[in-house]
């Protein structure tokens, strides 16, 4: 099977050995989207780097974003501002619920329930409308920034991310009663594919994946980062860490994702409104800031919008040397100019001081890790990342072997395999 | 570097005194640092009660150019009873370029083990299938050393039947 196969998520190859439709033997075979992440990482800026991070697991590119930037600040001290956090909290929550939509769409779609494909595929649809809206892409969104995140929220964020939430709950019901007692979909996931909680936990497991075992780990609750020991939801668990385990933790972790979306969205500080105010022309702020200070506001590029100096305060650290100043200081004064000129500089902008870091954020598939070495240039000495599916699809032989040919497409697809995760 | 050192850390020196050349917290992280030869039984130490580090999350090694000796392996457990990680190092000279491989205790070692033996070219004593994971067979060379050009090309391979 693979590496090109309609049932192949990515790019893999399944190399099985058949008596019948019986599976004795198989090899899994990986590879075949490695791009060489961690060696272009060590040619690239930190600053540069972060739009590689996006390409990892693309289908969640905020979290990828998010937990190579909270490892830098881990290993440069830098304070987020509170209104930033809930926004990351937000964003990586959408990702989230995208990412397990994804995985569960393709798997459904692969036991023949298309109309559960299609209706996920609406929903994410309106999530990543949300997520658009604010960063300014569907998927490369390179939007969580050391120090903060890029932009401020849209106006129009709270409209847009309510229509989301309510028709992603909806989605969610119909795909419940679509699915959950759904004899084909049961035959073809309940008891399929069972790890035990031991197991699980000797081939590496985190995540969803992990949780279906029946074992309490999620890195949101063991090790809390950014406000969600503030935030109330629950840890859906499963029982026989089968397939159809898996696809009920993934369903009840949108709800509680949804859940800490909505708390999320009302308990965020406000901030005096981010408006793409009328202005005055940068060439006209250059020419008056000549012979007088200017006060005025100046219009900005909209590919900008939503990093307005007034509105950066609340979303980026201040401290120098971690996130890029805001841009209209370039126009009026000569040190303005020369702080932004020296952050893109090479051999300046962001130089984390010597030493190693570990750190983890709660991914679509489990524990995301990056553990970073630096030696105090600005370039990362070596950066490695702690794909959670590569773990989860090393155990795929053990889980197939001896089982059906069919059984292969639920279970691969029950797993959410990243191909630009797994190969980096 | 902070130098404090925990409970564990402690122990681990008491318990190995010849084998652990540090034990400190960096960042927050609990790291120990020991000869390649103690791997095993410290790994073992640590797996069994009260200790419990029985999820391996990660392997990993590092090359230091320049420097003797050159490779370090880096090592990631999480313990899921004490909900703690730490971080297990431990230097690999180049012309002895082998360690144990930690195979017996966990599942997802063969493929990390895999990857850093494809990367990096470190061999595994005792790994029951060493052989690439991410490059094809016949490629030459382990691209994450520091001393392969980033933008070396190898000719191309003939299409497998």
């Amino acid at each position: 099977m693979g590496p090109s196969h309609p049932a192949m998520h990515g790019t893999i190859r399944i190399m099985l050995e058949l008596d019948g439709e019986r599976i004795l033997n198989s090899e899994v075979e990986v590879g075949y989207l490695h791009r060489g992440f961690e060696k272009t990482c060590e040619h690239r800026t930190y600053f540069n780097l972060l739009p590689y991070t996006d390409r990892l697991n693309y289908v969640s590119p905020l979290i990828n974003n998010l937990g190579y930037v909270m490892t830098m600040e881990k290993l440069m001290g830098v304070e987020v501002p509170e209104r930033a956090q809930y926004i990351r909290v937000i964003m990586s929550e959408l990702s989230r619920i995208s990412d397990h939509l994804t995985c569960l769409a393709a798997m459904a779609m692969e036991c023949g329930a298309f109309t559960v494909f299609l209706y996920k595929m609406k929903a994410r649809e309106f999530i990543w409308d949300v997520i658009e809206q604010t960063t300014g892409a569907r998927m490369t969104t390179s939007y969580i920034r050391v120090g903060g995140v890029r932009a401020d929220l849209h106006p129009d964020f709270d409209t847009v991310l309510k229509k989301a939430v309510t028709e992603t709950r909806q989605v969610l019901k119909d795909v419940h009663g679509l699915l959950d007692k759904n004899k084909i979909f049961l035959n073809r996931t309940r008891d399929i594919a069972s790890i035990s909680a031991e197991d699980a936990i000797n081939f590496g497991w985190t995540g969803p994946c992990l949780r279906s075992a029946g074992v309490y780990y999620d890195v949101r609750k063991a090790h809390p980062y950014l406000v969600y020991d503030r935030l109330h939801f629950e840890v859906p668990l499963g029982e026989r860490g089968d397939n159809y385990d898996r696809y009920m933790v993934r369903m009840k972790e949108m709800e509680q994702s949804l859940r800490i979306v909505e708390q999320a969205a009302v308990r965020i500080p406000r901030t005096p409104g981010a408006v793409m105010a009328d202005g005055i022309e940068p060439a006209e702020a250059i020419r008056a800031s000549r012979t007088q200070r200017v006060r005025e506001r100046i219009k900005l590029s909209p590919n900008l919008e939503g990093s307005e100096k007034v509105v950066v305060k609340g979303i980026l650290a201040r401290k120098p040397g971690c996130a890029v100043p805001p841009k209209e200081d370039t126009y009026t004064s000569i040190e303005g100019l020369i702080r932004h000129f020296k952050f893109f500089m090479r051999g300046h902008g962001i130089r984390p001081p010597k030493g190693e870091v570990y750190f983890a954020v709660e991914g679509g598939n489990g524990e995301l890790g990056f553990y970073i070495v630096s030696d105090g240039s600005d370039k990362p000495y070596r950066l490695h990342l702690r794909a959670p599916c590569f773990h989860i699809v090393s155990a795929l032989e053990f889980l197939i072997r001896g089982r059906y040919v069919a059984d292969v497409i639920p279970t691969f697809g029950s797993m959410n395999m990243i191909g630009g995760e797994l190969d980096r | 570097m902070a130098m404090e050192k925990t409970a564990l850390l402690a122990l681990l020196e008491q318990k190995f005194p010849h084998d652990v050349e540090a034990a400190f917290t960096d960042l927050g992280d609990e790291v120990v640092i020991i000869q390649k030869e103690a791997l095993i039984p410290v790994v073992k130490f640590l797996y069994g009660k009260p200790h419990e580090y029985t999820l391996l999350l990660d392997i990993t090694c590092v090359d230091y150019l320049g420097q003797e000796p050159r490779f370090e392996m880096v090592y990631h457990l999480l313990s899921l009873a004490q909900n703690k990680r730490l971080r297990l190092k431990t230097r690999l000279s180049e012309k002895e370029l082998r360690i144990a491989s930690l195979t017996e205790l966990w599942k997802n070692a063969n493929w990390l083990e895999r990857e850093v033996y494809d990367l990096f070219g470190v061999e595994f004593e005792g790994h029951p299938d060493l052989r690439r994971i991410f490059m094809y067979d016949g490629f030459e060379g382990h691209p994450l050393r520091k001393d392969y050009p980033l933008r070396k090309r190898q000719p191309r391979i003939r299409l497998r039947e």
